[in-house]
């Protein structure tokens, strides 16, 4: 089962792991929104330590505005489902 | 190419790299090169380029392009394995274009090699950042009313873009609707 939605409003974690991510730095933190799930694939954090475990990816549209204050575009990053929660 | 390759630090890092693939028993050397060899024999724009003019001579494969790349790919008899091949398709009002933020992840097989602009820290980071500024130092000009969309690749997922055709060129046969696409058309840094 996925989490969320197309459509669904999601913020990226603010966390620093420690170890390896695909979360982006300058996507931490922000709200964007669910366009698609793209797929079921392992959680790069985890299998770079040699834990396959997979969970769905979706693709999460963020407004520039909002992730640098200003600009009309949109950045679409693959997000793992560990990397999101809820927008307030 | 630079003469020099072999004795950039990357070069070196690469190298170091198979060593130690090779010595955990991952692969052998003739693995490695059997790869690299299938990957660059056959990886070239064209091909990008070949399903681009399809799908504007073809309504029904622009429609089957975009709804799974990967099977588009595989029915011109294109590779695009191992990774989700996403097609984006500009339209009047919107442009692609494509980033990998986290390293220089690209559709190698039908963009070819990928160029060394792509991979720099520059573009990474301003692509996401200020994407009409980049695109205005490639001689993409754009409406303020066009939406850019900038879509940051991974290895999992990489992209193509499906670039606006030209008007006035409804007579042209496929052949010469695929030389007019060029590589960074492919990924959102040209018109096409």
């Amino acid at each position: 089962m996925t989490r969320f939605a197309a459509g669904a409003r999601v913020r990226a974690l603010a966390t620093d792991p420690d170890g390896h991510t695909r979360l982006p730095g300058y996507a931490r933190g922000h709200i964007g929104e669910v366009i698609e799930v793209r797929a079921t694939w392992p959680l790069p954090d985890e299998s770079v330590r040699g834990i396959v475990r997979a969970e769905p990816v979706y693709a999460v549209r963020f407004p520039a505005a909002g992730l640098w204050g200003s600009g009309s575009h949109s950045v679409i990053i693959d997000m793992w489902e560990s990397y999101l929660e809820e927008a307030p | 190419m630079s003469d020099g390759h072999a004795e950039l630090p990357v070069a070196a890092r690469v190298r170091r790299l198979e060593e130690r693939l090779i010595a955990a028993g991952l692969a052998t050397d003739a693995e490695l090169d059997e790869i690299l060899e299938q990957v660059f024999s056959s990886a070239s724009p064209v091909n990008g380029a070949r399903m681009v003019a399809r799908a504007w001579k073809d309504p029904a494969y622009r429609e089957r392009l975009l709804a799974d790349g990967n099977a588009a790919a595989a029915e011109l008899g294109f590779g695009a394995r191992g990774h989700l091949l996403k097609v984006v398709e500009n339209t009047a009002t919107v442009h692609n274009m494509i980033v990998c933020t986290l390293c220089s992840c690209y559709p190698t097989s039908l963009l070819g090699p990928s160029p060394s602009w792509y991979k720099s820290f520059a573009y990474r980071s301003r692509a996401v950042r200020e994407p009409r500024a980049v695109l205005a130092e490639f001689g993409v000009e754009l409406p303020d009313s066009t939406e850019i969309q900038v879509w940051d690749a991974n290895s999992e997922t990489r992209y193509l873009v499906l670039p606006l055709r030209a008007e006035g060129t409804d007579e042209l046969d496929e052949d010469e609707l695929a030389a007019l696409v060029t590589r960074n058309g492919l990924i959102g840094t040209a018109i096409r």
